[in-house]
């Protein structure tokens, strides 16, 4: 906050900020053309669009044939992507709590083991877990593809909780117990709130991994009822037939709304990572 | 209450901590527990309040034998040296949480709070974040906390560590009242002597997990057990000279310097021993002229400080009212009171 509009009086910035903008000129036509082209139409390898239109925009009230309905897919986006923050959250949290204070046994076995798993690519295991799916019935169900997912990303979300949760004090815990707060009241009342801004960080990484999520939901829950955004854009392009490249950049920028919206809304949050904390 | 360690004793793994130490403290005494960093003190502390567990030995509260409590059920306030507040909350849901964990009723607590607030001086910030607060208001929520379920013992771990050097005082006298002002049995953890002795009824005096002595900080002042407890208590410190005894004097280093002393009649020649004489007891009348040079001297306000070098090399401190007539180098002839010197056997034991 105490530096909003401080200039800098050793050097000017607007050299800096012209070559920057210059670079990024590429980066924001993508972007302004990304969203240019779904409400107009332009004559084939012309930059200037011929006429503004909203049909690219039509799969929002009419659902096509053979595709799902968006509204459906978007909440089943919605819900795979929280689902997999939720159960996120709510393990690493945990886990993190228990591997950063309590004597487990083999505790470093357990925190390399967890690393190792985080850093193996998903992709080979997915043949496998589609096998797993499909044998206890969760094959093309958003269960499955939320557990797999979770499952997952929870070494990442375990290993930063318990970074964070090793950054709270001893003391806090110790005057806890001798107030007279049983140990699980002294984790949810008193460090819990400690690690808020954490908590924050990994839901909004959960969630918008969880949004993005390609590769399990297309392989593991490609199904009609169970399809996702990431999943009904890649149908888009796949079909040869009915190659519509306004609609597909439409439904892109519908996908991608969401994650802007998160973003203006809790950055501030991500910023105050480092602001918690005690100090005597 | 009357707390009572028996045979107590402390290791983490294969490092003994503490062994077999006995600990008597009165009901509504204040004790300091006195040493270095390292040597138990807080180990001691924290297997009072029940974060430690004993590894052998009791303890026990009045009549209670408590060693198997969790903290929970002890009973006890502890003020760390961290204050290890709350960041999260207010400071009057800080003095209100171990309340709150008992499920006492709003109300109720609302009103305890608000009396153990004004028994510290902290009722108009109540409604600050410990990041709002200075480290002395701090400090007085940590020991308003501590107070507010009327704990049967106060444990208090280098309470004033933190706080900048005026703070200290004023919350010196402040702990001492509450804690007279309360009836509680207190425990001072502490390394300053200064603490210690202006606080509180008793010193124990602490050494790689042993407690050396246990006394009043006058007794302790005036009749050490052993050239540590000696060196430990005073300010400034107490110096010592090595030599050994002949013929009922003690004689320095080379023999330059023999002080007749009354203490080594009787005692066999060339017995090595250590004096011990406090700078007040030297160069401020006294019996024994000894002949030296000012090696270093430095002014406190009130009075100056000078070391004195002899022949040998060997250093005696002396406090005086300020004078502006010596400076390093110059040669002085002072007198040493040697009834109040201490006089230790080789070993550190006083003799």
């Amino acid at each position: 906050m105490a530096q909003k509009r401080r200039t800098s009086a050793n050097f000017s910035s607007l050299p800096v900020i012209l070559l920057l903008g210059l670079i990024s000129l590429p980066l924001l036509l993508m972007y302004a053309y990304l969203f240019i082209d779904t409400v107009t139409d332009s004559q084939a390898g012309s930059l200037v669009p011929s006429q503004f239109t909203l049909r690219h925009w039509s799969f929002l009230w009419e659902t096509k044939t053979g595709k799902p309905n968006i509204w459906r897919v978007t909440f089943n986006t919605f819900i795979f992507a929280s689902s997999i923050t939720a159960v996120i959250l709510l393990v690493s949290s945990m886990a993190g709590y228990v591997l950063s204070r309590l004597n487990v046994p083999a505790r470093g076995v357990f925190l390399a083991g967890v690393m190792v798993l985080h850093a193996f690519p998903s992709v080979t295991l997915i043949i496998a877990i589609f096998v797993v799916l499909q044998w206890i019935g969760l094959y093309n169900s958003l269960i499955g593809v939320i557990l797999v997912k979770a499952a997952i990303d929870l070494p990442l979300g375990i290993w930063l909780m318990k970074g964070f949760y090793d950054t709270v004090p001893w003391e806090i815990e110790m005057a806890g117990l001798v107030d007279g707060a049983s140990r699980f009241t002294v984790w949810r009342r008193l460090v819990l709130p400690q690690i808020k801004p954490a908590i924050m960080a990994l839901g909004l990484f959960s969630f918008l991994t969880g949004w993005s999520e390609f590769i399990l939901p297309q392989v593991l829950a490609p199904g009609a009822q169970v399809q996702v955004l990431s999943v009904y854009l890649a149908g888009l392009i796949v079909d040869d037939n009915n190659f519509d490249f306004g609609t597909f950049k439409a439904v892109g920028v519908f996908y991608v709304v969401p994650v802007l919206i998160l973003y203006v809304f809790f950055q501030k949050h991500l910023m105050n990572i480092y602001g918690g904390g005690t100090k005597g | 209450m009357r707390i009572l360690l028996e045979k107590f004793s402390k290791s983490f793994g294969s490092t003994k901590v503490i062994e077999d130490m006995d600990l008597d403290v009165g009901s509504g005494e204040m004790l300091a527990l006195l040493g270095p960093s390292g040597c138990g003190k807080s180990t001691t502390l924290f297997s009072i309040c029940g974060i430690h567990r004993p590894t052998s030995g009791r303890i026990l509260f009045g009549n209670k034998d408590v060693t198997d409590l969790p903290s929970q059920e002890r009973n006890v306030g502890v003020v760390f040296q961290s204050y290890a507040l709350y960041p999260h909350m207010t400071a009057a849901e800080n003095i209100g949480f171990p309340l709150t964990v008992r499920r006492v009723a709003t109300a109720e607590i609302r009103k305890r709070v608000a009396e153990i607030a004004a028994l510290v001086h902290i009722d108009n910030l109540l409604d600050r974040r410990p990041s709002q607060l200075s480290g002395g208001q701090q400090q007085r929520v940590a020991l308003a906390r501590a107070l507010i379920r009327r704990p049967d013992v106060l444990l208090l771990d280098e309470p004033l560590a933190n706080l900048d050097a005026k703070l200290r005082l004023e919350m010196r006298s402040e702990i001492r009242r509450l804690q007279k002002e309360t009836g509680i049995t207190a425990i001072l953890v502490t390394h300053d002597q200064v603490e210690a002795m202006s606080m509180c009824d008793r010193i124990a005096i602490m050494k790689a997990g042993e407690i050396v002595q246990i006394a009043t900080p006058s007794e302790m002042y005036n009749d050490p057990r052993t050239a540590f407890v000696a060196g430990f208590l005073g300010n400034p410190p107490i110096s010592f000279l090595k030599g050994t005894a002949e013929q009922g004097e003690f004689v320095l280093g080379d023999g330059s310097i023999r002080l007749p002393l009354a203490a080594l009649s009787g005692m066999p020649d060339g017995t090595p021993l250590m004096l011990g004489v406090r700078p007040e007891h030297f160069g401020n009348g006294g019996d024994v002229p000894v002949t030296g040079r000012i090696s270093f001297a430095e002014t406190q306000g009130r009075e100056n400080l000078y070391d004195v070098m002899f022949a040998d090399g060997s250093v005696l401190r002396s406090i005086q009212p300020v004078r502006g007539d010596l400076k390093p180098g110059d040669d002085v002839r002072w007198n040493l009171d040697s009834k109040a010197a201490f006089v230790f056997a080789e070993d550190g034991r006083r003799l």
